[in-house]
């Protein structure tokens, strides 16, 4: 075979006939574009690993500080809270967040697990064509809103049945219950669904009865995902603002009743940012910084429990 | 004995089953109520004229023309810059990485990020954008934090409805000789659409019903912005500061009213053109 019947490479192609304007781009061009692209795109996927490290730097260098001149120890447990006169003491608020959270889980947990049993193992096709479309709705009610009905609804409420302000504890704790409804119920419906058929027939067929059958093997089998759920609701009820500010009554007092006010580390910072300047601007941020803290080890125990299964 | 026992678990079958189905009901009932009182309260004051009249004497006559205008924008800008960033972050996880330790550092940001509060968030958009960067108190500054914020549910959302496509799909398309960022855009990405669509509009909810971060970024001022580098007010900024500050009562209601019409609105719409529902 002689060396003018083999087929011509593309770069002698391209000397004799330069493409025409418009024309497909050759192999070559095509590849230089594709590494472009890759390129454009592994930039992209570092954003949210770039964003996390800049809110770290920037919220930490704002807040580190303060805490260093404060002390670590007096920051985290004095009582005393009086940013003008340098007194910055934010256990108060520790324990406000702490007792509203918990407070929430109580309300919320039992509603939202049983709801999402019934949901998943006993509703019928019905029921259920309701309850996810409102349980999303729910999700889409921006928290200031919950805030509002907490202070017009639930507020005097509390106030008439059990006395005090009912601006507390209670009325913030339950307006978070409400609030974390469709994150558990969701995140353990899925996870009740995710749990295969044949460990329901096993346990019918050996006699259980369904409710049996949901407590001693589907809820079991679903457990990594339930306690991901309620840690995620943890950290929705932990990290909320307006909600709380409008119901919870704000005073920096340890509260040693459910009916007395609190403030969490939330409203500490979304209070008297507006106004803040020099060290009580920086004690704020230290705040944040405290908060995040709390919020990030909760996130890396939700992984941990997630990867578990 | 035996029968006794029989009785007994009959019982708490029963028992159990009732409870799990009182509790549906009364979280219905709970959700239901809400929606009803927000109606309720709101329908009164509600018209065409709120939305398109300006604010008079702080919000408490007149309508929210510009608070709504203000809020459109800051939802375009703020998902303007989050969608291109997420959804390509959802490609190159999916279509250019195997699992290793950088796509586990990705993920493990995305998800870090997802679980900050928005608090933080309104701490770090001012200390950046609005001292650090000068951008001062603008629609910018509230956009671009807002935008950091929704990042993740666009990121998670993308994914799981670009993984949910077929390899065989793709597969055709190598065969025919496209390349790898041809069969992205012209197959995957088509196919994937609905998916995408519904995470945007569940980031576009969490834009309009934010109000902590974008106090802090956006401000509160009523004018209506002549440009992106003016402060403004959000709707639900001004139905906080309405009810907070007790300015009036029932446009509160009106605007909470507003404010869940409109989300609802978006999520209805979605619904709509693309047939499907979505959770969380």
């Amino acid at each position: 075979m002689s060396r003018d019947d083999r087929k011509p490479d593309a770069a002698t192609v391209l000397e004799t006939h330069p493409p025409m304007p418009g024309a497909p781009a050759t192999a070559k061009d095509l590849s230089r574009r594709e590494k472009i692209i890759q390129q454009i795109l592994s930039l992209t996927a570092f954003s949210a690993v770039f964003i996390l490290g800049l809110i770290i730097i920037f919220v930490f260098k704002a807040g580190i500080p303060l805490i260093y001149k404060v002390g670590l120890r007096e920051f985290l447990i004095g009582t005393a809270w009086s940013p003008t006169q340098g007194e910055f003491g934010i256990l108060a608020m520790i324990v406000g967040t702490l007792e509203v959270t918990f407070g929430a889980l109580l309300i919320g947990v039992p509603l939202s697990l049983l709801t999402a049993i019934h949901l998943s193992e006993f509703a019928t096709q019905s029921t259920k064509s309701v309850m996810k479309p409102l349980i999303e709705l729910l999700a889409a009610i921006p928290s200031v809103v919950f805030g509002f009905l907490g202070v017009v609804i639930l507020v005097p409420f509390i106030r008439e049945t059990f006395g005090g302000t009912g601006f507390s504890v209670l009325s913030a704790a339950t307006v978070l219950g409400v609030m974390i409804l469709p994150t558990i119920i969701s995140i353990s419906f899925d996870s009740l669904q995710a749990v295969p058929q044949a460990y329901r027939e096993g346990a019918l067929a050996l006699g259980a009865t369904p409710w049996q059958m949901v407590v001693r093997v589907i809820v079991p089998a679903a457990r990594s995902g339930i306690i991901t759920a309620i840690v995620l609701g943890m950290g929705r009820a932990m990290g909320e603002t307006m909600a709380v500010i409008m119901v919870a009554g704000n005073a920096v007092v340890i509260p040693t009743s459910p009916l007395h006010p609190c403030r969490t580390l939330t409203s500490n910072i979304a209070l008297e940012m507006a106004y803040a300047s020099g060290d009580h601007q920086k004690a704020l941020f230290a705040t944040g910084v405290v908060l995040f803290v709390m919020i990030f080890l909760l996130n890396v125990l939700a992984t941990a429990l997630m990867k578990r299964k | 004995m035996e029968q006794e026992f029989q009785r007994s678990n009959t019982f708490w079958n029963r028992v159990g089953t009732r409870l799990c189905m009182t509790t549906t009901y009364s979280v219905a009932g709970i959700l239901a109520a809400i929606l009803f009182y927000l109606a309720w309260k709101g329908i009164g004051r509600l018209s065409i004229g709120f939305f398109l009249d300006s604010p008079i004497d702080l919000g408490r006559e007149g309508g929210v023309f510009p608070i709504l205008v203000s809020t459109l924008l800051l939802a375009a800008v703020a998902l303007a810059i989050a969608v291109p960033l997420g959804v390509g972050t959802a490609v190159y996880l999916t279509e250019y990485t195997k699992e290793s330790w950088v796509t586990m550092l990705i993920r493990f940001g995305a998800e870090c990020l997802a679980g900050i509060p928005s608090i933080i968030f309104g701490l770090f958009g001012f200390i950046l954008f609005v001292v650090t960067l000068g951008m001062g108190w603008s629609i910018l500054s509230g956009a671009l934090t807002l935008a950091c914020m929704v990042l993740p549910t666009i990121i998670r959302t993308s994914e799981e409805a670009i993984k949910a496509v077929p390899a065989s799909i793709r597969q055709v398309g190598f065969s025919l000789g496209a390349t790898k960022s041809q069969v992205i855009w012209h197959i995957v990405l088509p196919q994937s659409r609905s998916g995408i669509i519904t995470g945007i509009i569940l980031a576009l909810g969490r834009v309009i019903g934010e109000t902590a971060c974008v106090i802090f970024t956006t401000g509160i001022s009523m004018e209506m912005p002549s440009s992106l580098f003016d402060s403004a007010r959000s709707m639900a900024v001004h139905f906080y500061i309405l009810a907070r500050e007790g300015i009036s009562m029932d446009m509160a209601n009106t605007t909470a009213l507003a404010l869940v019409f409109m989300i609802l609105l978006v999520n209805l719409g979605a619904t709509i053109l693309f047939g499907r529902r979505y959770s969380r």
